[in-house]
Protein backbone atom coordinates (compact mmCIF):
# COMPACT_ATOMS: atom_id res chain seq x y z
CA UNK A 1 0.00 0.00 0.00
CA UNK A 2 1.41 3.40 -0.89
CA UNK A 3 0.92 5.67 2.34
CA UNK A 4 2.30 8.79 0.36
CA UNK A 5 -1.39 9.49 -1.22
CA UNK A 6 -2.90 9.16 2.18
CA UNK A 7 -3.78 12.37 4.20
CA UNK A 8 -1.26 12.02 7.29
CA UNK A 9 0.96 14.27 8.95
CA UNK A 10 4.49 12.39 10.01
CA UNK A 11 5.43 13.79 13.38
CA UNK A 12 6.90 12.01 16.71
CA UNK A 13 4.88 11.53 19.83
CA UNK A 14 3.07 13.41 22.08
CA UNK A 15 -0.06 12.58 19.49
CA UNK A 16 -2.61 13.18 21.81
CA UNK A 17 -3.02 16.91 22.87
CA UNK A 18 -4.93 19.06 25.52
CA UNK A 19 -5.89 22.38 25.78
CA UNK A 20 -4.53 22.65 29.43
CA UNK A 21 -2.16 25.05 29.45
CA UNK A 22 -1.37 27.50 32.58
CA UNK A 23 -3.76 30.13 30.95
CA UNK A 24 -6.78 27.38 30.63
CA UNK A 25 -6.06 26.49 34.08
CA UNK A 26 -5.59 30.01 35.78
CA UNK A 27 -8.57 30.67 33.56
CA UNK A 28 -10.87 27.99 35.64
CA UNK A 29 -9.35 29.88 38.99
CA UNK A 30 -10.74 32.93 38.05
CA UNK A 31 -14.11 31.78 37.34
CA UNK A 32 -14.35 29.95 40.32
CA UNK A 33 -13.09 32.90 42.05
CA UNK A 34 -15.93 35.06 40.36
CA UNK A 35 -18.63 34.49 42.67
CA UNK A 36 -17.16 35.40 46.18
CA UNK A 37 -16.12 38.63 44.23
CA UNK A 38 -19.32 39.01 43.59
CA UNK A 39 -20.23 38.35 47.23
CA UNK A 40 -17.80 40.89 48.58
CA UNK A 41 -19.39 43.46 46.39
CA UNK A 42 -22.78 42.61 47.61
CA UNK A 43 -21.44 42.78 51.54
CA UNK A 44 -19.02 45.50 51.10
CA UNK A 45 -20.35 47.26 48.51
CA UNK A 46 -18.88 48.88 45.30
CA UNK A 47 -15.31 49.50 46.79
CA UNK A 48 -14.41 45.77 46.90
CA UNK A 49 -14.96 45.52 42.65
CA UNK A 50 -13.16 48.66 41.90
CA UNK A 51 -10.21 46.87 44.95
CA UNK A 52 -10.16 43.78 42.99
CA UNK A 53 -10.10 45.94 39.86
CA UNK A 54 -6.98 47.88 40.38
CA UNK A 55 -5.18 45.22 42.15
CA UNK A 56 -5.33 42.83 38.52
CA UNK A 57 -4.27 46.20 36.55
CA UNK A 58 -1.33 46.66 38.85
CA UNK A 59 -0.42 42.94 38.72
CA UNK A 60 -0.84 42.52 34.65
CA UNK A 61 0.92 46.27 34.68
CA UNK A 62 3.97 45.28 36.91
CA UNK A 63 4.52 41.59 34.88
CA UNK A 64 4.57 43.96 31.59
CA UNK A 65 6.25 46.06 32.53
CA UNK A 66 9.19 44.36 34.36
CA UNK A 67 9.14 41.74 31.21
CA UNK A 68 9.45 44.52 28.85
CA UNK A 69 12.43 45.58 30.98
CA UNK A 70 14.04 43.04 30.88
CA UNK A 71 13.48 41.91 27.24
CA UNK A 72 11.66 38.73 28.17
CA UNK A 73 8.54 37.63 26.68
CA UNK A 74 5.17 38.52 27.36
CA UNK A 75 3.09 36.58 29.64
CA UNK A 76 -0.01 38.40 30.86
CA UNK A 77 -1.43 35.27 28.36
CA UNK A 78 -1.28 33.13 31.48
CA UNK A 79 -3.26 34.84 34.00
CA UNK A 80 -1.19 34.02 36.29
CA UNK A 81 -0.88 38.00 37.46
CA UNK A 82 -4.52 38.49 36.92
CA UNK A 83 -5.41 35.27 39.74
CA UNK A 84 -2.38 36.97 42.03
CA UNK A 85 -4.24 40.15 41.73
CA UNK A 86 -8.03 38.71 42.88
CA UNK A 87 -6.16 36.57 46.00
CA UNK A 88 -4.45 40.20 47.45
CA UNK A 89 -7.72 41.88 46.77
CA UNK A 90 -9.44 38.62 48.36
CA UNK A 91 -6.90 38.84 51.41
CA UNK A 92 -7.32 42.81 52.23
CA UNK A 93 -10.25 44.47 54.15
CA UNK A 94 -12.07 46.51 51.61
CA UNK A 95 -11.08 49.82 52.37
CA UNK A 96 -7.19 49.20 51.36
CA UNK A 97 -5.89 52.37 50.50
CA UNK A 98 -5.39 51.84 46.47
CA UNK A 99 -1.74 52.79 46.62
CA UNK A 100 -1.08 50.52 49.31
CA UNK A 101 -2.80 47.88 47.25
CA UNK A 102 0.03 48.98 44.07
CA UNK A 103 2.96 48.41 46.41
CA UNK A 104 1.83 45.11 46.96
CA UNK A 105 1.42 44.27 43.78
CA UNK A 106 4.86 45.46 42.90
CA UNK A 107 5.83 43.38 45.58
CA UNK A 108 3.93 40.31 44.77
CA UNK A 109 4.86 40.53 41.22
CA UNK A 110 8.66 41.86 40.92
CA UNK A 111 10.18 40.43 44.11
CA UNK A 112 8.29 37.30 44.88
CA UNK A 113 7.81 36.08 41.35
CA UNK A 114 9.39 37.89 38.19
CA UNK A 115 13.04 38.25 40.44
CA UNK A 116 13.03 34.29 41.02
CA UNK A 117 12.24 33.72 37.15
CA UNK A 118 8.35 34.17 36.85
CA UNK A 119 5.82 31.92 36.65
CA UNK A 120 6.74 28.65 37.93
CA UNK A 121 9.55 29.71 40.32
CA UNK A 122 8.18 31.82 42.63
CA UNK A 123 9.29 30.31 45.95
CA UNK A 124 6.24 31.36 47.99
CA UNK A 125 2.38 32.14 47.13
CA UNK A 126 2.72 35.65 45.66
CA UNK A 127 -0.62 37.21 47.05
CA UNK A 128 0.07 36.10 50.59
CA UNK A 129 3.46 37.02 50.68
CA UNK A 130 2.42 40.26 49.42
CA UNK A 131 -0.33 40.08 52.37
CA UNK A 132 2.41 39.73 55.15
CA UNK A 133 4.70 42.67 53.29
CA UNK A 134 1.51 44.98 53.53
CA UNK A 135 1.00 44.41 57.22
CA UNK A 136 3.99 46.84 57.31
CA UNK A 137 0.75 49.49 57.49
CA UNK A 138 -0.83 47.24 60.47
CA UNK A 139 -3.40 49.84 60.98
CA UNK A 140 -4.50 49.95 57.38
CA UNK A 141 -4.88 46.17 57.13
CA UNK A 142 -6.63 45.33 59.75
CA UNK A 143 -9.40 48.13 59.19
CA UNK A 144 -12.80 45.99 59.03
CA UNK A 145 -15.84 47.10 58.63
CA UNK A 146 -19.11 45.40 58.97
CA UNK A 147 -21.45 42.96 56.51
CA UNK A 148 -23.56 44.70 54.57
CA UNK A 149 -22.07 48.14 54.29
CA UNK A 150 -21.87 49.83 51.12
CA UNK A 151 -18.54 50.94 50.62
CA UNK A 152 -17.69 53.69 47.56
CA UNK A 153 -15.14 53.51 44.90
CA UNK A 154 -14.10 56.63 45.80
CA UNK A 155 -14.18 59.32 47.91
CA UNK A 156 -14.60 59.13 52.22
CA UNK A 157 -16.35 56.68 53.87
CA UNK A 158 -16.57 55.76 57.49
CA UNK A 159 -13.91 53.54 57.92
CA UNK A 160 -15.29 52.33 61.72
CA UNK A 161 -13.32 49.43 63.06
CA UNK A 162 -15.75 46.73 63.80
CA UNK A 163 -15.36 43.18 65.33
CA UNK A 164 -14.54 40.05 63.03
CA UNK A 165 -15.12 36.34 63.79
CA UNK A 166 -11.44 36.06 64.36
CA UNK A 167 -10.95 39.04 67.16
CA UNK A 168 -13.38 36.86 69.53
CA UNK A 169 -12.03 32.93 68.34
CA UNK A 170 -9.10 35.12 69.29
CA UNK A 171 -10.48 35.94 72.83
CA UNK A 172 -11.67 33.05 72.89
CA UNK A 173 -15.14 34.89 73.45
CA UNK A 174 -17.57 31.92 72.24
CA UNK A 175 -20.67 33.51 73.83
CA UNK A 176 -19.51 36.54 72.15
CA UNK A 177 -19.27 35.72 69.32
CA UNK A 178 -22.77 33.29 68.96
CA UNK A 179 -24.42 36.62 69.87
CA UNK A 180 -22.92 38.77 67.20
CA UNK A 181 -22.96 36.03 64.76
CA UNK A 182 -24.78 32.81 64.11
CA UNK A 183 -23.64 29.87 62.41
CA UNK A 184 -26.02 30.53 59.03
CA UNK A 185 -24.66 33.92 59.22
CA UNK A 186 -21.20 32.74 59.05
CA UNK A 187 -22.00 30.13 56.53
CA UNK A 188 -23.12 32.58 54.13
CA UNK A 189 -20.67 35.31 54.89
CA UNK A 190 -22.71 38.03 56.14
CA UNK A 191 -19.71 38.82 58.89
CA UNK A 192 -17.17 41.60 58.64
CA UNK A 193 -13.37 40.35 57.47
CA UNK A 194 -10.98 40.15 54.22
CA UNK A 195 -13.29 40.97 50.77
CA UNK A 196 -12.69 37.24 49.80
CA UNK A 197 -12.40 35.52 53.00
CA UNK A 198 -16.45 35.91 54.24
CA UNK A 199 -18.75 33.82 52.23
CA UNK A 200 -18.01 29.66 53.09
CA UNK A 201 -20.28 28.77 50.84
CA UNK A 202 -19.34 30.27 47.57
CA UNK A 203 -16.01 29.19 48.83
CA UNK A 204 -16.53 26.32 49.15
CA UNK A 205 -19.09 26.13 45.82
CA UNK A 206 -15.53 27.31 43.56
CA UNK A 207 -13.32 25.05 45.77
CA UNK A 208 -15.45 22.10 44.54
CA UNK A 209 -15.45 23.68 41.21
CA UNK A 210 -11.85 23.45 40.99
CA UNK A 211 -11.81 19.92 41.89
CA UNK A 212 -14.50 18.98 39.28
CA UNK A 213 -12.60 20.67 36.64
CA UNK A 214 -9.25 18.94 38.08
CA UNK A 215 -7.38 22.21 38.60
CA UNK A 216 -6.68 21.16 41.74
CA UNK A 217 -6.53 17.61 43.69
CA UNK A 218 -8.53 17.60 47.18
CA UNK A 219 -5.72 16.42 49.18
CA UNK A 220 -4.54 19.69 50.90
CA UNK A 221 -8.04 20.88 50.97
CA UNK A 222 -9.05 18.13 52.79
CA UNK A 223 -6.25 17.56 55.21
CA UNK A 224 -5.68 21.31 55.71
CA UNK A 225 -8.87 21.81 56.77
CA UNK A 226 -9.43 18.18 58.41
CA UNK A 227 -6.33 18.87 60.84
CA UNK A 228 -8.07 22.21 61.72
CA UNK A 229 -11.32 20.75 62.44
CA UNK A 230 -9.68 17.81 64.50
CA UNK A 231 -7.46 20.33 66.73
CA UNK A 232 -10.39 22.83 67.13
CA UNK A 233 -12.62 20.16 68.43
CA UNK A 234 -9.93 18.36 70.57
CA UNK A 235 -8.70 21.49 72.44
CA UNK A 236 -12.50 23.64 72.33
CA UNK A 237 -12.42 27.22 73.96
CA UNK A 238 -16.08 28.09 75.87
CA UNK A 239 -17.66 24.57 76.67
CA UNK A 240 -19.12 23.57 73.03
CA UNK A 241 -16.62 21.93 71.09
CA UNK A 242 -18.74 21.21 67.62
CA UNK A 243 -19.72 24.71 67.87
CA UNK A 244 -16.41 26.47 68.60
CA UNK A 245 -14.61 23.87 65.90
CA UNK A 246 -17.24 25.16 63.24
CA UNK A 247 -16.74 28.92 64.07
CA UNK A 248 -12.98 28.37 63.65
CA UNK A 249 -13.17 26.46 60.28
CA UNK A 250 -15.98 29.08 59.01
CA UNK A 251 -14.07 32.34 60.23
CA UNK A 252 -11.32 33.63 58.79
CA UNK A 253 -9.26 32.80 55.53
CA UNK A 254 -9.19 29.13 56.37
CA UNK A 255 -11.99 28.21 53.09
CA UNK A 256 -9.70 30.90 51.09
CA UNK A 257 -6.31 29.80 51.46
CA UNK A 258 -7.10 26.02 51.83
CA UNK A 259 -9.00 26.11 48.36
CA UNK A 260 -7.14 28.84 46.62
CA UNK A 261 -3.87 29.41 47.83
CA UNK A 262 -2.43 26.33 49.67
CA UNK A 263 -3.58 24.48 46.55
CA UNK A 264 -0.79 26.89 44.23
CA UNK A 265 0.84 24.44 41.80
CA UNK A 266 3.89 26.04 42.57
CA UNK A 267 3.92 25.77 46.11
CA UNK A 268 2.85 22.84 46.70
CA UNK A 269 4.66 19.29 46.74
CA UNK A 270 4.13 17.09 44.20
CA UNK A 271 3.27 13.42 45.62
CA UNK A 272 -0.43 12.97 46.93
CA UNK A 273 1.17 11.80 50.13
CA UNK A 274 3.39 15.11 50.14
CA UNK A 275 0.34 17.01 49.54
CA UNK A 276 -1.17 15.78 52.96
CA UNK A 277 1.69 16.69 54.42
CA UNK A 278 1.66 19.69 53.75
CA UNK A 279 -2.22 20.60 54.64
CA UNK A 280 -1.80 19.04 58.06
CA UNK A 281 1.26 21.21 58.03
CA UNK A 282 -0.58 24.00 57.25
CA UNK A 283 -3.45 23.22 59.73
CA UNK A 284 -1.43 22.80 62.67
CA UNK A 285 0.72 25.86 62.23
CA UNK A 286 -3.02 27.56 61.48
CA UNK A 287 -4.07 26.54 64.64
CA UNK A 288 -1.44 27.62 66.46
CA UNK A 289 -1.22 30.83 65.82
CA UNK A 290 -4.54 30.95 66.00
CA UNK A 291 -4.67 29.78 69.59
CA UNK A 292 -1.25 31.21 71.01
CA UNK A 293 0.22 34.01 68.60
CA UNK A 294 -0.32 37.68 68.92
CA UNK A 295 -2.44 37.79 65.34
CA UNK A 296 -5.93 36.90 65.10
CA UNK A 297 -5.33 34.80 62.14
CA UNK A 298 -2.61 32.30 60.99
CA UNK A 299 -3.52 30.97 57.64
CA UNK A 300 -1.62 33.04 55.83
CA UNK A 301 1.75 32.52 57.97
CA UNK A 302 0.68 28.76 58.26
CA UNK A 303 0.52 28.60 54.10
CA UNK A 304 3.83 30.38 53.86
CA UNK A 305 5.70 28.38 56.00
CA UNK A 306 4.79 25.68 54.37
CA UNK A 307 5.86 27.18 51.36
CA UNK A 308 9.45 26.81 52.31
CA UNK A 309 9.09 23.38 53.13
CA UNK A 310 7.85 21.78 50.21
CA UNK A 311 11.41 21.35 48.78
CA UNK A 312 11.46 19.32 51.87
CA UNK A 313 8.83 17.25 51.71
CA UNK A 314 9.17 16.43 48.05
CA UNK A 315 13.31 15.38 48.45
CA UNK A 316 11.77 13.45 51.04
CA UNK A 317 9.03 11.81 49.89
CA UNK A 318 10.04 10.24 46.17
CA UNK A 319 8.11 7.85 44.21
CA UNK A 320 9.12 4.46 43.98
CA UNK A 321 10.69 3.84 40.92
CA UNK A 322 9.96 0.65 38.89
CA UNK A 323 13.05 -2.09 39.92
CA UNK A 324 14.93 -0.23 42.15
CA UNK A 325 13.18 -2.32 45.05
CA UNK A 326 15.02 -5.12 44.32
CA UNK A 327 18.72 -3.43 44.30
CA UNK A 328 17.86 -1.29 47.52
CA UNK A 329 17.05 -4.08 49.42
CA UNK A 330 20.46 -6.18 48.27
CA UNK A 331 22.52 -3.20 48.79
CA UNK A 332 20.82 -3.51 52.39
CA UNK A 333 22.03 -7.07 52.86
CA UNK A 334 25.36 -6.58 51.90
CA UNK A 335 26.36 -2.88 52.47
CA UNK A 336 29.41 -1.79 50.87
CA UNK A 337 32.10 -1.09 52.91
CA UNK A 338 33.48 2.95 52.12
CA UNK A 339 37.16 2.89 50.77
CA UNK A 340 38.00 4.92 54.35
CA UNK A 341 36.75 1.84 56.29
CA UNK A 342 38.97 -0.85 54.45
CA UNK A 343 42.10 1.41 54.78
CA UNK A 344 41.48 1.67 58.59
CA UNK A 345 41.00 -2.02 59.10
CA UNK A 346 44.29 -2.62 57.62
CA UNK B 1 51.87 44.75 43.80
CA UNK B 2 48.57 46.27 42.30
CA UNK B 3 46.89 48.91 43.90
CA UNK B 4 44.39 49.36 40.85
CA UNK B 5 43.76 45.70 41.03
CA UNK B 6 42.84 45.62 45.19
CA UNK B 7 40.56 48.26 45.22
CA UNK B 8 38.67 47.06 42.13
CA UNK B 9 38.55 43.86 44.17
CA UNK B 10 37.76 45.13 47.36
CA UNK B 11 34.82 47.46 46.48
CA UNK B 12 33.25 45.18 43.39
CA UNK B 13 34.93 41.69 42.90
CA UNK B 14 35.54 40.57 45.54
CA UNK B 15 33.21 43.02 47.60
CA UNK B 16 33.23 41.09 51.16
CA UNK B 17 29.60 41.51 51.85
CA UNK B 18 28.20 41.03 48.20
CA UNK B 19 30.53 38.48 46.74
CA UNK B 20 32.47 37.16 49.63
CA UNK B 21 29.17 37.00 51.71
CA UNK B 22 31.26 37.79 55.03
CA UNK B 23 30.28 39.58 57.98
CA UNK B 24 26.69 39.11 57.19
CA UNK B 25 25.74 38.49 61.16
CA UNK B 26 26.25 42.74 61.59
CA UNK B 27 24.92 44.05 58.18
CA UNK B 28 21.82 42.67 58.94
CA UNK B 29 21.73 43.71 61.94
CA UNK B 30 22.74 47.33 62.58
CA UNK B 31 21.99 48.50 58.80
CA UNK B 32 18.68 50.50 60.39
CA UNK B 33 19.64 53.91 59.81
CA UNK B 34 23.10 55.62 57.91
CA UNK B 35 24.46 56.80 60.84
CA UNK B 36 24.85 53.81 62.04
CA UNK B 37 26.10 51.97 58.88
CA UNK B 38 28.37 54.96 58.31
CA UNK B 39 29.93 53.98 62.17
CA UNK B 40 30.25 50.81 61.76
CA UNK B 41 31.74 50.41 58.52
CA UNK B 42 34.29 52.91 59.35
CA UNK B 43 34.94 51.19 62.54
CA UNK B 44 35.75 48.01 60.84
CA UNK B 45 37.90 49.65 58.31
CA UNK B 46 40.05 50.99 60.53
CA UNK B 47 40.30 47.71 63.18
CA UNK B 48 40.91 45.81 59.95
CA UNK B 49 43.69 48.08 58.16
CA UNK B 50 45.05 47.65 62.03
CA UNK B 51 45.27 44.15 62.46
CA UNK B 52 46.01 43.74 58.95
CA UNK B 53 49.27 45.71 59.49
CA UNK B 54 50.31 43.80 62.87
CA UNK B 55 49.32 40.62 61.51
CA UNK B 56 51.69 40.79 58.49
CA UNK B 57 54.27 42.42 60.30
CA UNK B 58 53.77 39.03 62.92
CA UNK B 59 53.30 36.46 60.17
CA UNK B 60 56.99 35.26 60.52
CA UNK B 61 56.50 34.93 64.52
CA UNK B 62 53.12 33.35 64.70
CA UNK B 63 53.67 29.62 65.02
CA UNK B 64 51.25 27.86 62.57
CA UNK B 65 49.73 26.07 65.09
CA UNK B 66 47.93 28.87 67.24
CA UNK B 67 47.22 31.23 64.63
CA UNK B 68 43.85 32.11 64.65
CA UNK B 69 43.94 32.36 68.10
CA UNK B 70 46.98 35.15 68.14
CA UNK B 71 44.86 36.61 65.04
CA UNK B 72 41.58 36.92 67.60
CA UNK B 73 44.02 38.62 70.80
CA UNK B 74 45.67 41.15 68.24
CA UNK B 75 42.09 41.58 66.69
CA UNK B 76 40.36 42.34 70.51
CA UNK B 77 43.23 44.62 71.36
CA UNK B 78 42.14 46.83 68.32
CA UNK B 79 38.58 46.47 69.08
CA UNK B 80 39.30 47.31 72.02
CA UNK B 81 40.57 50.67 71.54
CA UNK B 82 37.77 51.61 69.08
CA UNK B 83 35.10 50.93 71.29
CA UNK B 84 36.79 52.84 73.88
CA UNK B 85 37.09 55.33 71.18
CA UNK B 86 33.76 55.62 70.36
CA UNK B 87 32.68 55.99 73.93
CA UNK B 88 34.44 58.37 74.80
CA UNK B 89 33.88 60.70 71.43
CA UNK B 90 30.66 59.15 69.53
CA UNK B 91 28.74 58.34 72.82
CA UNK B 92 25.24 58.31 70.19
CA UNK B 93 26.97 56.05 67.64
CA UNK B 94 28.29 53.48 70.24
CA UNK B 95 25.06 53.31 72.27
CA UNK B 96 22.98 52.77 69.13
CA UNK B 97 25.66 49.77 68.20
CA UNK B 98 25.53 48.61 71.33
CA UNK B 99 26.73 44.81 71.17
CA UNK B 100 28.17 44.81 67.66
CA UNK B 101 31.07 47.06 68.44
CA UNK B 102 32.49 44.11 70.66
CA UNK B 103 31.61 41.51 68.09
CA UNK B 104 33.48 42.84 65.75
CA UNK B 105 36.43 41.07 67.18
CA UNK B 106 34.62 37.70 65.79
CA UNK B 107 33.58 38.94 62.44
CA UNK B 108 34.92 37.11 59.71
CA UNK B 109 35.88 39.72 57.72
CA UNK B 110 38.34 40.81 59.50
CA UNK B 111 39.54 36.94 60.59
CA UNK B 112 39.03 36.34 56.45
CA UNK B 113 41.56 38.97 55.49
CA UNK B 114 43.90 38.09 57.91
CA UNK B 115 44.12 34.38 57.45
CA UNK B 116 44.14 34.54 53.54
CA UNK B 117 45.84 38.22 52.73
CA UNK B 118 47.92 39.80 55.55
CA UNK B 119 49.55 36.01 56.66
CA UNK B 120 50.73 36.26 53.57
CA UNK B 121 51.50 39.52 52.28
CA UNK B 122 53.94 42.69 53.58
CA UNK B 123 52.47 45.26 55.99
CA UNK B 124 52.08 47.63 52.42
CA UNK B 125 49.58 45.67 50.65
CA UNK B 126 48.35 43.99 54.11
CA UNK B 127 47.39 47.59 55.18
CA UNK B 128 46.38 48.73 51.08
CA UNK B 129 43.90 45.51 51.49
CA UNK B 130 42.56 46.25 54.48
CA UNK B 131 41.29 50.30 53.61
CA UNK B 132 39.88 48.41 50.34
CA UNK B 133 37.81 45.56 51.97
CA UNK B 134 37.05 47.76 54.56
CA UNK B 135 35.61 50.34 52.61
CA UNK B 136 34.06 47.81 50.27
CA UNK B 137 31.79 46.89 53.33
CA UNK B 138 31.38 50.29 54.63
CA UNK B 139 30.14 51.38 50.77
CA UNK B 140 27.59 48.23 51.43
CA UNK B 141 26.25 49.09 54.64
CA UNK B 142 25.65 52.65 53.67
CA UNK B 143 23.72 51.56 50.65
CA UNK B 144 22.09 49.32 52.42
CA UNK B 145 21.17 51.55 55.58
CA UNK B 146 20.06 54.26 52.67
CA UNK B 147 17.73 52.09 51.66
CA UNK B 148 16.16 50.76 54.36
CA UNK B 149 15.88 54.10 56.18
CA UNK B 150 14.61 55.75 53.51
CA UNK B 151 11.96 53.35 52.52
CA UNK B 152 11.59 51.92 56.18
CA UNK B 153 10.46 54.81 58.32
CA UNK B 154 10.90 57.96 55.61
CA UNK B 155 14.14 59.44 56.69
CA UNK B 156 17.34 59.80 55.34
CA UNK B 157 19.93 60.31 58.11
CA UNK B 158 17.83 61.39 60.53
CA UNK B 159 16.32 64.05 57.92
CA UNK B 160 11.75 63.28 57.60
CA UNK B 161 11.86 62.44 53.31
CA UNK B 162 8.08 62.02 53.87
CA UNK B 163 5.84 60.93 55.95
CA UNK B 164 6.47 58.17 58.17
CA UNK B 165 2.82 56.49 57.64
CA UNK B 166 3.92 55.60 53.86
CA UNK B 167 6.75 53.85 54.69
CA UNK B 168 6.64 50.43 54.28
CA UNK B 169 8.19 49.63 58.60
CA UNK B 170 8.58 45.94 57.06
CA UNK B 171 11.81 47.01 56.05
CA UNK B 172 13.03 48.62 58.77
CA UNK B 173 12.96 45.45 60.72
CA UNK B 174 15.00 42.09 60.31
CA UNK B 175 12.71 40.81 57.09
CA UNK B 176 13.88 43.98 55.34
CA UNK B 177 17.33 43.30 56.43
CA UNK B 178 17.52 39.99 54.53
CA UNK B 179 14.81 41.41 51.86
CA UNK B 180 17.44 44.17 50.87
CA UNK B 181 20.59 41.82 51.23
CA UNK B 182 19.17 39.46 48.88
CA UNK B 183 18.46 42.13 46.58
CA UNK B 184 22.25 43.95 46.62
CA UNK B 185 23.66 40.11 46.44
CA UNK B 186 21.28 39.44 43.38
CA UNK B 187 22.03 42.71 41.75
CA UNK B 188 25.84 42.08 42.19
CA UNK B 189 25.50 38.56 40.61
CA UNK B 190 23.62 40.51 37.58
CA UNK B 191 25.87 43.52 37.10
CA UNK B 192 29.16 40.92 37.28
CA UNK B 193 27.62 38.75 34.68
CA UNK B 194 26.84 41.38 32.43
CA UNK B 195 30.17 43.07 33.32
CA UNK B 196 32.05 39.20 32.16
CA UNK B 197 29.70 39.78 28.87
CA UNK B 198 26.99 37.29 29.80
CA UNK B 199 23.61 37.68 29.32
Amino acid sequence: MDYKDLNLIGSSSPHIRTRDGAGHIMGEVLIAMVLPLAFAVYNFGPRALSTAAVSVAGCCLFELLYRLMMKKGNTLGDLSAAVTGVLIAFVCPVTIPYWILLIGDFFAIVVVKQLFGGVGKNFLNPALAARAFMLSWAGEMTTWVGPRSTIPAWGSFDAATYPTPMSFLHEGNLSGLQQMYDIPKMFVGLTGGSMGEVSALLLILGGLFLIWRKVITWYIPVSYIGTVALLTFLFPRGNDPLQWMLYNLLGGGLLLGAFFMATDYVTSPVSHLGQAIFGIGCGLITVFIRYFGSYNEGVCYAILFMNLTVWLIDKSIKPHRFGVVKAKAERRRKPRQSPKKEALKK
Amino acid sequence: MNIGKQIKEGLLTQNPVLVQLLGMCSTLAITTTVSNGIGMGLSVTVILTLSNIFISLLRKIIPEQVRIAAYIVVIAGFVTMVDLLLQAFFPDIAESLGVFIPLIVVNCIILARAESFASKSKPLPAAIDGICQGLGYTMVLIVMSAIRELLGSGTLNGAQVFPTEYAASMLALPVGGFLTLGCLIAFMQWVQSKAKGGK
